[in-house]
C-alpha cells in the first residue's frame, strides 16, 4: 500500500503539490489524471524519490520512503516514462538487463528473464540487439517497460507511456498493457490527460488540479456524482468526441 | 582527486629527471637574432674545441627568458648588449658604466667579459627616399610627420629604453604604432606597410635595402656594446673555456660584425660557417662547423614535437577528465575549475613560459607544462558541458531504475557524452600541435624551430620546413580521433535514426 500524506512541493516560488494525500491500495491500477502541469507527474516522482517533498511525507508497506535504502527501493519500483527514456548507446538487451547485470546477475538468468519479459510484452526477441533508434516508438515503450518489470518489482510507475504514440500503436499497445497488468496484479500508477485512457485502466481515477486531489473514484462517478464543476467541464471536454 | 594529484606528482617528477640528466654538458643561448645566434655559434665553437660537451640554445625567445635561465644555472653562458643590462635587466638600479655594471652582475655570481668591440644600439630607420623627400634627418624631425606610420619590435614596444621612453622625450605624438617582429619589419617597409622601424646598427639590412638612418639628435639610446655572460662556475671549473672566450674582447669591429651579420643574412651562408671563419681568422682557432643535413634536422624536429604534444595531451587527458567530471558533479567547485583553466587559457603562451623559467627552466620541462595547461580548457569543458547536455530524461531513468551515482556516471552518461568529450580532446589536440611551434623559444626544439630561424633568415623554405608538417601533424591528429571515434563513441550514438 502507497500513502502519501499531506505532500506540499515547489519548485522555487511556485507551488506545485499543494498539500495532497492519496492512498493507493496494493494490486490496483490507479490512474492520475488532470490539465497540463497539475502536479501528476510530479507525485509520480515522489514515490520512487526523484523529487523529494518540502512537507508531508510518502509511506510505502507502513515505512516513510527516507527509512528505505533508496538504490533498493528504487528496485522494486518500475518507472517508465513518455519517449521510454531508454540509454541511446545499448541496445534492447542491454537496456533492460543493465540494473541486472550491475547486481550481478549471471548470463543466463538474464537471458532467461528477458524470455519471460519479450513473451509477456508481446517483443520480438530478435530485435532485442537492436539500438533504441532502430526501433519503433511502440516497441521501445515495450522495451522500457520490460526495464521496468525486469527486477519483478511490486509498483510500476507510468508516466504517459502512450502518449507519443500513433492511434494504431496505442490501442493495441492499451490492450497489451491491461491484459499484462492483471497478469501481474502489480499495484499500477498511471499518469495520462485522457479520461477514455484512464476509464480503460484504471480500478480508481484520481482528478487532480493545480496540485491537489479534486475527486477521486470511477469514471462513472465522477459523471453521476461530481464534486464540482471542474470535473464535468474536465469530462465532457473531452468525452463529447464521441 | 588522490589519483589526480599523483598523476600530477609523476609528471613533475618525470620533468626533473629530463632536466638533470643535461647538467654535464655546458649550455650556451642566444636571441632569437641573427647576431646573436652568430655570437652564441662562435662561444659554443670555442667550448666544442676545447674538447666540452656543448649544448646550444639558439633563439630563445627574449632576454627575460635567457636572464632568467642564467640566474638559474640552466644556462652558463650567452652574449649579452651593456645597454639592454642596464636598461631592461637592472632599470630599477642606477648603474652609470662598465664597472658598476660588472659589480651588480657579481651579486648574482655572473661574470661578464669586457665589450667584444661593437656597439650594437637601436638606430630610427627609414626608407632613403621618403626620408629625403620629407627631409627627415634626425628623429626630431619625425615630430613634423604625426601621420607616418611606426613598426617597431615587440621588445622595443616593451623595453623601458624603447618606444615608451622615446615617445616622451622627443615627443612623439604618432597614433599609428605596431608592434612587429624584427625581421618582418623590413618587409613591410619594402612592401610600403610601414614608414619607419627600429633597427639594429649593425644590422646588415641597413645597406641592403639602403635606409637612412635618423640621428638621435636628442641623445636617447644608451650605448650597447655586445659582452658575453657566464656563470663563474663555469669560471671556476673550466677557467681555459672562459679565458679563450675573453680572448673576443675588443676584437670584433662593427664592420666585422656588419659583415658577419650580412654573410649569414644576405649571403645565405650558415652561422656555423661564419663562425668558424671568424674563429679562424681572429683567434686562429680551427673548428669543424657541423653541418645538419635537412633530414636529420626534420626528424629531431618531429620527433621534439612529437613529444611535446604526446606527454603534454596525454597528462592533459588525464587530469582534464577528471576534472570536468568533478565540474558536473558538483556545480561551485565546477564554476571556480572552469574559472581557472579559462583563465590559464588567456595568458600570453610565451609570458606563460617566463613565468615558468624560475620553477622549471627552459627546454622541454617548462614547454611541456605550459602546453599541458593550454590544452586543458577544451577537454575539461567538453566534459562538462557533454555530461550537462545528456538529456533529463535519460538521466531520471537512470535514477528511477536504481543505479547509483558511480554507476550511472560509468554506465550511462560517460558514455552518452563521450562523443563530446573526445571533440575537446581533438580540438585540443590540433591547438596543442599548433601552438607547441612556440616551445622553440625556450630551446624544446620542435617544428617551431625551422620556422623562426626560416622568419629570421627570411627564408621560406625553412619557414615551410616547419610549418608543413605542423599543419600535417594537426590534420593527423584529427583524422587518427576521427578513428578514435570510431572505437570509444558507442555503436548506438552513431546510428542515425
Amino acid at each position: 500500500m502507497i500513502t502519501l500524506k499531506n505532500i506540499t512541493k515547489c519548485y522555487g516560488s511556485s507551488i506545485v503539490i499543494d498539500d495532497l494525500s492519496l492512498l493507493v491500495q496494493s494490486g490496483s491500477t490507479t490512474v492520475l489524471i488532470g490539465p497540463s502541469g497539475c502536479g501528476k507527474s510530479t507525485t509520480l516522482k515522489l514515490i520512487n524519490g526523484l523529487v523529494r517533498p518540502e512537507k508531508g511525507s510518502v509511506i510505502i508497506n507502513n515505512q516513510n520512503i527516507n527509512d528505505y535504502d533508496i538504490f533498493s527501493l528504487r528496485t522494486k519500483i518500475g518507472y517508465v516514462i513518455q519517449d521510454g527514456g531508454l540509454f541511446p548507446h545499448l541496445t534492447a538487451y542491454e537496456n533492460v538487463s543493465i540494473l541486472a547485470s550491475y547486481l550481478g546477475w549471471g548470463k543466463q538468468s538474464i537471458s532467461e528473464r528477458l524470455g519471460e519479459l519479450c513473451e509477456l510484452t508481446k517483443f520480438p526477441s530478435e530485435a532485442l540487439n537492436r539500438f533504441p533508434v532502430q526501433i519503433s516508438g511502440g516497441q521501445r515503450q515495450r522495451v522500457s517497460l520490460m526495464r521496468a518489470l525486469m527486477l519483478n518489482p511490486d509498483i510500476l510507475l507510468m508516466d504517459e507511456p502512450l502518449a507519443a504514440l500513433d492511434p494504431l500503436i496505442r490501442y493495441d499497445l492499451q490492450n497489451d498493457l491491461k491484459q499484462i497488468f492483471s497478469t501481474l496484479n502489480k499495484t499500477v500508477i498511471l499518469v495520462t490527460h485522457d479520461i477514455n485512457e484512464a476509464d480503460f485502466f484504471g480500478d480508481k481515477i484520481v482528478l487532480i488540479k493545480d496540485g491537489s486531489v479534486v475527486q477521486e473514484g470511477t469514471l462513472k462517478q465522477f459523471v453521476e456524482y461530481p464534486s464540482n464543476s471542474f470535473v464535468t467541464k474536465f469530462i465532457s471536454a473531452q468525452r463529447k468526441h464521441f | 582527486m588522490k589519483r589526480t594529484s599523483i598523476t600530477v606528482g609523476i609528471l613533475f617528477l618525470f620533468l626533473s629527471i629530463s632536466n638533470v640528466s643535461s647538467s654535464k654538458e655546458i649550455v650556451v643561448g642566444s636571441k632569437t637574432f641573427t647576431e646573436s645566434v652568430i655570437l652564441g655559434e662562435i662561444i659554443k665553437q670555442i667550448v666544442q674545441q676545447q674538447g666540452l660537451q656543448v649544448k646550444y640554445l639558439s633563439g630563445l625567445g627574449g632576454t627575460r627568458v635567457l636572464w632568467n635561465s642564467l640566474k638559474k644555472g640552466e644556462l652558463d653562458i650567452y652574449p649579452e648588449y651593456s645597454g639592454t643590462l642596464i636598461q631592461e635587466i637592472f632599470s630599477d638600479k642606477i648603474i652609470n658604466d662598465l664597472e658598476e655594471l660588472s659589480e651588480e652582475l657579481q651579486k648574482y655570481n655572473i661574470g661578464m667579459s669586457r665589450p667584444l668591440g661593437f656597439n650594437n644600439t637601436y638606430i630610427i630607420g627609414m626608407k632613403k627616399n621618403l626620408a629625403s623627400k620629407l627631409k627627415v634627418a634626425n628623429i626630431s624631425d619625425l615630430r613634423r610627420y604625426p601621420d607616418l606610420r611606426f613598426g617597431f619590435s615587440n621588445e622595443f614596444m616593451d623595453r623601458a629604453d624603447g618606444w615608451p621612453s622615446l615617445k616622451k622625450i622627443y615627443n612623439l605624438s604618432h597614433k599609428n604604432v605596431k608592434g612587429l617582429d624584427h625581421d618582418l619589419a623590413y618587409r613591410g617597409l619594402e612592401s610600403g606597410s610601414i614608414d619607419v622601424i627600429d633597427l639594429y646598427s649593425t644590422d646588415a639590412e641597413i645597406d641592403y635595402y639602403s635606409l637612412a638612418t635618423l640621428e638621435d639628435d636628442l641623445n636617447h639610446f644608451p650605448q650597447y656594446f655586445a659582452v658575453v655572460l657566464y656563470r663563474k662556475d663555469i669560471k671556476k671549473k673550466y677557467p681555459k673555456v672562459i679565458s679563450t672566450i675573453l680572448e673576443l674582447e675588443n676584437k670584433i669591429t662593427e664592420v666585422k660584425m656588419i659583415k658577419m651579420n650580412s654573410d649569414v643574412k644576405i649571403k645565405g651562408i650558415s652561422e656555423s660557417n661564419v663562425a668558424s671563419q671568424y674563429l679562424k681568422s681572429a683567434l686562429s682557432i680551427k673548428t669543424n662547423p657541423v653541418q645538419v643535413s635537412v633530414f636529420s634536422r626534420f626528424s629531431k624536429n618531429t620527433l621534439d614535437h612529437l613529444v611535446l604534444v604526446f606527454i603534454s595531451l596525454t597528462f592533459a587527458i588525464i587530469i582534464a577528465i577528471p576534472l570536468g567530471i568533478i565540474s558536473y558533479k558538483y556545480e561551485k567547485i565546477g564554476k571556480f575549475i572552469l574559472g581557472v583553466v579559462g583563465i590559464i587559457q588567456t595568458i600570453p603562451s610565451i609570458a606563460l613560459l617566463v613565468f615558468m623559467i624560475p620553477l622549471l627552466g627552459i627546454g622541454l620541462a617548462p614547454a611541456i607544462v605550459a602546453l599541458f595547461l593550454y590544452s586543458l580548457l577544451p577537454i575539461v569543458r567538453n566534459t562538462y558541458s557533454g555530461l550537462k547536455d545528456v538529456p533529463v530524461q535519460i538521466k531520471e531513468s537512470a535514477v528511477a531504475i536504481g543505479l547509483p551515482s558511480t554507476a550511472r556516471l560509468t554506465l550511462i552518461e560517460i558514455p552518452i557524452a563521450s562523443r563530446s568529450i573526445l571533440s575537446g580532446i581533438k580540438t585540443s589536440a590540433v591547438i596543442n600541435v599548433g601552438t607547441a611551434t612556440l616551445a622553440a623559444l625556450i630551446g624544446a626544439g620542435g617544428y617551431g624551430q625551422p620556422i623562426f630561424t626560416g622568419i629570421r633568415l627570411d627564408n621560406m623554405g625553412l619557414i615551410l620546413e616547419g610549418a608543413v608538417p605542423a599543419a600535417l601533424l594537426a590534420l593527423l591528429v584529427q583524422w587518427l580521433f576521427g578513428l578514435l571515434e570510431k572505437v570509444f563513441v558507442p555503436k548506438g550514438l552513431r546510428l542515425k535514426s
